[in-house]
């Protein structure tokens, strides 16, 4: 039985992580993460999950914990935003090469500084190369989605990495949404139960973890998890599959929408997916052939799925809501670019960086990347690389 | 107690072949420690720093026990976590056997950069020892001061030079800092005293809630001694009262051991190197500083005891 309930991103969030019922949380809050640990507290000492929860004190403890615990063979679950995530960065890196399934949700926010607690995606940006499973949620129903399926590709033998599940500060972590919820069992049946082969709890086969790893093994160690990276392609592709049977809702490395036959296209994370969604509905009724293409994956990054589906166009503006300060653009413009360049054809690719801090994206602004797609397309030419959009110049 | 004979059956969680330098405190003490766990199932912890980088080198440990090491100023989060998952399995019927917890950190790893991931889980309450390998200063790295460091030492961050003669400042009080959280249990031993360690462990595993041990563990590279003197070293820094033991259990302030009589510090800095520079004329205000720094802080102790407040007969 599937329930049309009224939540807000977080609660979705505390919602999907009710119904995971993981063995242990370890988190710390903040702004605008706060409410997922403030929900979830509420359900541990109402007794409505069997959940031990670490209120550590920092972020950086909240990550080492979580180690903690799924080295100990517990599933486990932390959540973060922003200077959050950058504090436990350390520590990411090494869930990630211990190969521990934890699930944790960043609620997406501008890193300092300056201090800013809106929305960009700096904050996940910044760990991009950590080894982490990166998927990124257009809205409180994806999030939910997100969550639930990332337990089972964290949790799956090809794969054993962290998972982050990324959506949009206040715009999507706050606003109220509607959305399909599933009932408990369908969640509980779904992610299964969770059996590690190897972990510190096993009285039989105890074992060291975390050892010394020097230049006889370490470069290998790199090498199994781009492996697990590889292999978490399928698995995300199957689970998605697995997932729509219960759901009725699809869910692959990407979302293409009205891209078929379309000149221009915009690539774009998370919320902004949604109003560029919106903005290509009124260009197609005004005769613009516009499409959008949403990585839901960005870690790994679907390179041959986003060149098949962008081989059609003419011209693409990616709108990265970080800057990397390559002087180059975002760094969602440096992937897509180089998964186009195989292609050998003459796909114009622009570059925005829009949205820092917060700043709306409204569909003007959209609308106007379109037309100066329109342009170049019209033109041949591509007079500026990389723009900024929204910005006061 | 067990006899020395009964103890002696208990199996080694920590196995020969390790890389710790002969000499080394920590081998002694992380043994003593574990030894007082007996036949329970232990998990240990560990910080970045010697012990850990001498035991676990891939593909080989010398830990028969499990094992985890996370990176340096997080063990107390990490085995808070590990703590937690036992916890949550065993209410859930996931898991039967019972098992312990102990940390092990140096210096640098728990007066220092871990200081708050420690301080994090010993407010928090979790089942779990912690053991400060304590000796003196990041000695992994190559001797930096620790705020471990004992004031006058020479290290490579606060050398021994012709205008500054070594670290300047008095040592972190970290055990007292610990016994502050108000947690069950909260000592200070040394190897010299194997009787009062084994006893101090024991009460600290079998205490319900988070135990703290500083373990004072020489380290012949930064100290340079002469490494077979390990031992009467040890006792010559609680014979000084440069190493008081003591405990603090539920709040109550016991000393364990009162020196029968005066020792100087000079005792226990010359069989040194790092503290030789301090025996060259013009450093003896140094030395004075030092003593009067140990005599105030034994006092202070004797306070917090309740003994009378009196300095040992010379």
């Amino acid at each position: 039985m599937n329930n049309r309930v009224a939540l807000t991103g977080n609660e979705a969030v505390a919602q999907a992580m009710k119904q995971i019922n993981p063995d242990v949380v370890a988190a710390y809050p903040i702004t605008p993460q706060t409410e997922i640990v403030q929900f979830f507290s509420n359900f541990v000492n109402n007794g409505q999950v069997d959940t031990e929860f670490v209120a550590v004190e920092s972020e950086h403890s909240a990550m080492s914990a979580a180690v903690g615990a799924a080295s100990a063979g517990a599933r486990t679950m932390t959540a973060t935003s922003s200077q959050g995530l950058a504090l436990m960065f350390e520590v990411v890196y090494i869930a990630s090469a211990m190969r521990l399934p934890i699930v944790f949700p960043v609620a997406n926010r501008a890193l300092s500084g300056p201090i800013n607690i809106h929305c960009d995606h700096s904050d996940a940006m910044g760990l991009t190369n950590s080894g982490v499973i990166q998927l990124f949620s257009e809205n409180a129903q994806e999030a939910y989605d997100n969550m639930i399926q990332a337990v089972r590709i964290a949790e799956h033998p090809d794969v054993l990495l962290p998972v982050m599940v990324n959506l949009d500060g206040f715009i999507t972590s706050h606003a109220l949404d509607i959305l399909e919820v599933l009932d408990d069992e369908t969640v509980k049946n779904f992610v299964g139960i969770y059996n590690p082969e190897e972990f510190l709890l096993d009285v039989k086969n105890p074992i060291s973890m975390g050892n010394l790893d020097m230049y006889d093994f370490y470069f290998e160690h790199r090498r199994q998890q781009v492996a697990a990276m590889e292999a978490a392609k399928k698995v995300i592709e199957d689970v998605g599959k697995e997932f729509e049977k219960v759901s009725g809702r699809p869910y692959g490395l990407i979302e293409t929408y009205k891209l078929d036959d379309a000149d221009m296209a915009v690539v774009l994370l998370n919320s902004a997916a949604g109003s560029a969604k919106g903005v290509v509905d009124e260009l197609r009724a005004k005769g613009m052939k516009v499409g959008v293409l949403k990585p839901r994956a960005f870690r790994p990054f679907p390179f041959e799925e986003i060149s098949t589906a962008l081989k059609g166009v003419k011209a693409v503006a990616v709108l990265d809501r970080a800057e990397t300060f390559s002087t180059l653009g975002g760094p969602m413009f440096a992937d897509v670019r180089a998964a186009l360049y195989d292609l050998k054809n003459d796909i114009k690719v622009i570059n925005y960086v829009y949205g820092l801090g917060g700043r709306d994206l409204r569909l003007e602004d959209v609308e106007q990347v379109f037309n100066e797609l329109d342009e170049i397309v019209k033109s041949g030419k591509t007079d500026k690389v990389v723009n900024y959009l929204g910005l006061r110049e | 107690m067990a006899t020395l004979k009964q103890l002696s059956k208990v199996p080694e969680r920590l196995a020969g072949g390790h890389r710790l330098c002969a000499g080394c405190g920590h081998g002694i003490s992380t043994r003593m420690i574990l030894n007082a766990a007996e036949d329970d199932n232990v998990v240990v912890g560990c910080a970045t720093g010697c012990l850990e980088v001498a035991t676990t080198i891939y593909p080989y440990t010398a830990w028969n026990c499990s094992f985890i090491h996370n990176a340096f100023e997080n063990a107390g989060a990490t085995l808070s976590g590990v703590e937690a998952a036992y916890r949550s399995l065993k209410k859930q019927g996931k898991l039967k056997d019972d098992f312990k917890f102990v940390a092990f950190g140096g210096d640098g790893g728990t007066y220092d950069i871990g200081l708050q991931s420690l301080s994090g889980a010993m407010e928090r309450g979790h089942n779990m020892v912690y053991v400060c390998l304590d000796n003196g200063a990041y000695m992994n790295t190559g001797i930096q001061r620790s705020s471990a460091t004992p004031m006058g030492a020479d290290t490579t961050t606060s050398p021994a030079g012709k205008v500054v003669p070594g670290k300047q400042q008095p040592r972190k009080d970290l055990t007292a800092i610990m016994a502050a959280h108000n947690i069950p249990y909260a000592a200070q031993a040394s190897i010299s005293n194997w009787q009062d360690v084994h006893k101090k462990a024991k009460k600290a595993f079998d205490v319900e809630g988070p135990a703290f041990i500083n373990m004072l563990s020489p380290c012949p590279r930064g100290w340079r001694y002469n490494t077979p003197d390990i031992v009467e070293l040890c006792k010559i820094a609680v014979e000084t009262r440069f190493w008081p033991i003591y405990e603090v259990e539920d709040g109550k302030w016991i000393l364990n051991h009162k020196p029968k009589k005066y020792v100087p510090i000079e005792e226990f800095l010359k069989p040194q190197g790092r503290f030789r520079h301090l025996f060259t004329p013009g450093n003896e205000h140094m030395i004075k500083r030092i003593q009067k720094e140990i005599d105030d802080r034994w006092l202070a102790l004797l306070e917090r005891c309740g003994e009378p407040q009196e300095l040992p007969p010379r």
